[in-house]
């Protein structure tokens, strides 16, 4: 009976040796596909296992992190003045996730990105216990406070995006009405509550939407100074004072409909200066259409146009549309018809001029940290476009200056500072029916030259009555106060 | 006790174990790492997670000790011939096994659970009868040859252990598989283990009466030895048992195991590899035929092929009337996480897979925590008491003893592939458990008196022959050293 018996004796070894072989598939070769995959519970709870590493604004984090009583995720994010800084932070929930910067740099902030290997090779030889990287953010937290109170304090919905010319550094970016991230961070039945209670379903005025990047709205007159822009850059007019030559009323082309002006206001054949100080829509319905649809399309792409804009957060792509018949472009060169733009678009025209005609591509992370504050990545000021020549920028400067000095945009005045603006008061919905939009768009300018801070702000009013919303009344007063709160933090 | 460890005479040659030492010692030597391993590890899994080691480390300790010292003893009094090895490498599985499910116990996600009860306390008291059983084994049974007395009466007392489950009222269906009964007062036993032992001890028996008339009234057919019409008879029935198990039962490890158990001993038995070919043909009809109509083999065996899909099927409100569960999805991702290393004892998240993590499923929490390293040197530790046992079918020397060592050997390897084979994803899943690991007295006990009876067979196979007949050949050349 032995002969079998040892047969018996290699086929249990061959189980054995299939065992081995299966369980060094399992735990070897599939380990890291089982180990990562999002299904595994194991990997929301090694993400929640240590603190969370901060998100800095002017070096104070506006994060923190404490530990939950219940459930196997050990820490749970909080947020300072979670409403104001939603924007920028985004949010991080063991039951919903994360957005924004809490997702983009979660790596970082997890301290389980690959530039942090080294370290926490080096953490767990000595033993100490993993820990998460910082995110510094470029924002500026007076500008943002003046701005999320500005916004506040209106009441509506609104939005606010404020820029550094020179490097496109994100000062402030708000949005109004906003939510507290930390109502909903942990993984209880109270988070999911909050949760649903924000979502847009059951929140109309949509408190988790980002109008700051992710809402595109009629820019309205605003836009004149990109049409302005693509007068002088394409050489239609060479200076600001030159006679425009343009009729009033201004018959579209194709069309017996005249281009209306807001009000009785002298626009007839006035210069460029004079119809941006007006908000003239006969003269720049006029510029668009005499330039025609490919160059204000060019200009307008320049000037970030057509282009999603990574901050590194996304932001909607503006719009200035193509393949339009002449009284279309008109229409879309005073900001109507379809041209739509984020308020960080709108931010980049006015920072652009500011700049000498230079647009910076708007960033919102200064610098990545690992967790003992070494530098893991800075961001270096990147040039996007040069939308204007530095002559023609000055003189659109002035042309804006002026608007801020004698035009519709006195609100924003700051003393001992030379401010340059432009309102704009858009039409939307059926037949013009919805309230307005009321736009502002500046920036401010130190007696060196040199420019600290563009603006640009849009309010959607709809317990306003219409008359009372313009660019002028409603949203400069917020930019004033927003680059005032820049300007002094400079000191 | 070790007289003849240093016996003057060496009849170099004589087959056989005459004038071996008993090696007791060396399995005390063994006993203190099987022992010791635990209780490191018991105090690591206190350390990792609760930062202090576990109050009650001594008491285990000396409590494991004693238990390990009960059961030498027993073998050095009663067995003293018996395997080194075997003694000691189900002391350490044992212990490990106590020290997981202890560990286990601290989980806060399985004490949030309904039904939760501390486990480790009461399978340390299942270890203690396994213990008593073990040794119970080797006090009474002095010579195996007196199962085969028993071979009929083995085969009905294997027939009511696994007809017991389906008896209404005593049977209990748990996860769909039928393999349980609840005694009022004692709990849920598991007769099929039990079942497995007796069932061997009938086969070892009837074989070896019969083994001839398989063996040699065959033809042959293309190169194989077909029986003859009316010797298919046992092994048809058995196949017919296993058939009705795996029906009435729904349990397709149990019915595998003993199928395959009786086709093993068959073929030692018979000597006939054409036993082999019909085995594995008839299990292949038996659950393909069976899986085509049987609702439960057919989710245990969809949920095998796609565990991703059974994991989301169980994560929303399905209406196909199947249960279904994310145990093995979560088994293999306990495997997946473990990696080569294993997160260390303790660290790890096995008690996601909830339900029977520390029976079922228990060998993924030593996937988790030990790693790959951990698994391979737990497989390698059940190869060789699975070698052991077969070591000792070899060295018995009367054929009752072989067939009884072999079966049982088989059978504890077809277990340990059963289920290992299905926590990983292998094979489809059953409702069997891994041997002195997880978590239920059926088990431990059946297990220990397994043991018991291997070692009780080697302890014979081992023994020095009585005053051995002097070999004329040898004397010849023996040298007659000046002393």
């Amino acid at each position: 009976m032995n002969k079998p018996l040892r047969r018996i004796a290699i086929f249990c070894g061959l189980l054995v040796l299939a065992l081995l072989i299966r369980d060094n598939y399992l735990q070897y070769v599939k380990a890291d596909e089982l180990a990562g995959q999002k299904d595994n519970r194991r990997v929301a709870i090694e993400r929640y296992a240590h603190p969370r590493g901060d998100i800095i604004v002017d070096g104070n984090p506006i994060t923190g992190s404490v530990e939950s009583k219940s459930g196997d995720f050990k820490y749970r994010r909080t947020y300072k003045d979670g409403p104001m800084w939603a924007p920028v932070t985004g949010y991080s929930s063991q039951a919903f996730d994360a957005n924004q910067l809490e997702k983009i740099e979660d790596g970082i902030l997890t301290g389980n990105d690959d530039r942090l290997f080294f370290r926490n090779t080096l953490d767990m030889i000595t033993g100490k216990p993993r820990q998460g990287g910082n995110v510094v953010t470029t924002l500026n937290a007076a500008a943002q406070k003046a701005a999320y109170d500005g916004l506040k304090s209106r009441g509506g919905k609104g939005a606010v995006v404020a820029l550094e010319p020179s490097t496109g550094k994100i000062l402030a970016l708000a949005s109004y009405p906003s939510y507290d991230p930390s109502s909903f961070s942990g993984n209880t039945n109270t988070d999911a509550k909050n949760w649903n209670k924000v979502q847009k379903k059951n929140d109309p005025a949509d408190p988790t939407l980002n109008r700051a990047l992710r809402e595109t709205y009629p820019p309205g007159s605003t836009f004149k100074v990109v049409t302005a822009a693509a007068a002088l850059e394409n050489g239609l007019y060479k200076s600001a004072d030159e006679k425009t030559n343009s009729p009033l009323p201004w018959i579209m082309p194709g069309t017996t409909t005249p281009l209306k002006n807001e009000g009785n206001i002298q626009c007839r054949d006035v210069s460029l200066r004079e119809a941006l100080r007006l908000s003239c829509n006969s003269v720049f319905g006029k510029v668009g259409s005499d330039l025609g649809n490919d160059k204000m399309l060019e200009e307008a792409k320049k000037f970030g146009f057509d282009a999603e804009q990574f901050t590194p957060v996304r932001s909607n792509a503006s719009v200035f549309s193509d393949n339009m018949n002449k009284s279309q472009t008109a229409l879309s060169s005073i900001g109507q018809y379809n041209t739509a733009a984020t308020p960080l678009q709108m931010a980049m025209v006015a920072s652009a001029v500011a700049n000498d005609g230079k647009l910076m591509q708007p960033y919102m992370v200064d610098e990545l940290q690992s967790p003992n504050v070494d530098p893991v990545e800075k961001t270096q000021p990147k040039e996007l476009s040069r939308p204007l020549s530095p002559a023609n920028a000055q003189i659109l400067q002035g042309m804006m200056e002026t608007v801020v000095k004698s035009g519709t945009g006195t609100k924003a005045q700051i003393p001992n500072v030379v401010v340059g603006g432009k309102t704009g008061t858009a039409q939307h919905g059926v037949a013009n029916s919805a309230n307005p939009y009321a736009w502002f768009i500046s920036y401010a300018k130190l007696p060196d030259g040199s420019s600290p801070v563009a603006v640009a702000v849009v309010i959607e009013d709809e317990s306003a009555n219409r008359d009372d919303i313009s660019g002028g009344g409603l949203a400069a007063p917020i930019a004033k106060n927003v680059m005032n709160a820049v300007i002094n933090s400079k000191k | 006790m070790s007289s003849t460890s240093n016996s003057p005479t060496h009849h170099t040659s004589t087959i056989g174990a005459i004038g071996a030492p008993s090696r007791r010692n060396t399995e005390l030597a063994l006993l203190v790492f099987a022992v010791a391993i635990p209780v490191f590890a018991y105090a690591n899994v206190g350390l990792a997670i609760n930062s202090h080691v576990p109050a009650g480390l001594l008491e285990y300790g000396l409590g494991l000790g004693l238990l390990a010292g009960v059961a030498h003893l027993a073998v050095r009094k009663f067995a003293p011939y018996a395997d080194p090895l075997l003694l000691p490498l189900a002391t350490l599985l044992n212990g490990l096994g106590l020290v997981v499910i202890w560990r286990l116990d601290q989980s806060r996600l399985l004490q949030s659970l309904p039904h939760f009860a501390p486990s480790a306390p009461r399978q340390l008291l299942y270890t203690a009868l396994g213990i008593a059983m073990f040794s119970a084994v080797l006090i009474f049974l002095k010579d195996h040859r007196v199962l085969q007395r028993y071979t009929y009466i083995s085969m009905f007392c294997a027939l009511v252990l696994l007809i017991l489950p389906l008896v209404p009222g005593l049977g209990a269906d748990i996860y769909g598989a039928k393999i349980w009964i609840r005694v009022p007062g004692l709990g849920s036993l598991q007769p099929g283990e039990f079942a497995k032992i007796v069932l061997a001890i009938f086969f070892a028996g009837y074989l070896m009466v019969k083994r001839d008339a398989l063996a040699l009234a065959s033809r042959r057919f293309m190169g194989l030895y077909l029986p003859r019409g009316r010797d298919l008879g046992p092994i048809l029935v058995v196949w017919a048992i296993s058939i009705l198990i795996l029906v009435f039962e729904t349990d397709l490890g149990t019915s595998l195991l003993f199928f395959g158990m009786f086709v093993i001993m068959l073929y030692v038995a018979t000597e006939r590899t054409s036993w082999i070919v019909f085995g594995l043909l008839m299990s292949a009809v038996g659950a393909v035929g069976v899986a085509s109509f049987e609702s439960h083999i057919q989710t245990r065996v969809n949920a095998w092929l796609n565990p991703m899909r059974e994991y989301q099927l169980s994560r929303q409100i399905t209406h196909d009337g199947v249960l279904h569960s994310d145990q093995l999805q979560q088994s293999l991702w306990a495997f997946g996480s473990g990696g080569t290393l294993g997160t260390g004892w303790g660290q790890g998240h096995s008690d996601l897979i909830k339900f029977a993590a520390n029976s079922d499923f228990v060998f993924a929490t030593f996937g988790e925590e030990l790693g790959l390293a951990g698994i391979m040197a737990m497989l390698l530790i059940y190869g060789l008491i699975v070698e052991r046992g077969l070591r000792t079918a070899l060295a018995a020397r009367d054929p009752f003893g072989k067939l009884l060592a072999v079966g049982l050997s088989g059978a504890f390897a077809l277990q340990v592939f059963v289920v290992a084979g299905g926590v990983m994803g292998l094979i489809p899943l059953t409702g069997m458990t891994m041997p002195f690991l997880a978590y239920g007295g059926s088990s431990v006990l059946a297990n220990w008196a397994l043991i018991g009876i291997l070692i009780r067979i080697s302890d014979t196979a081992r023994r020095p022959a009585p005053t051995p007949a002097t070999n004329p050949d040898a004397e010849m050349t023996q040298v007659v050293r000046p002393s």
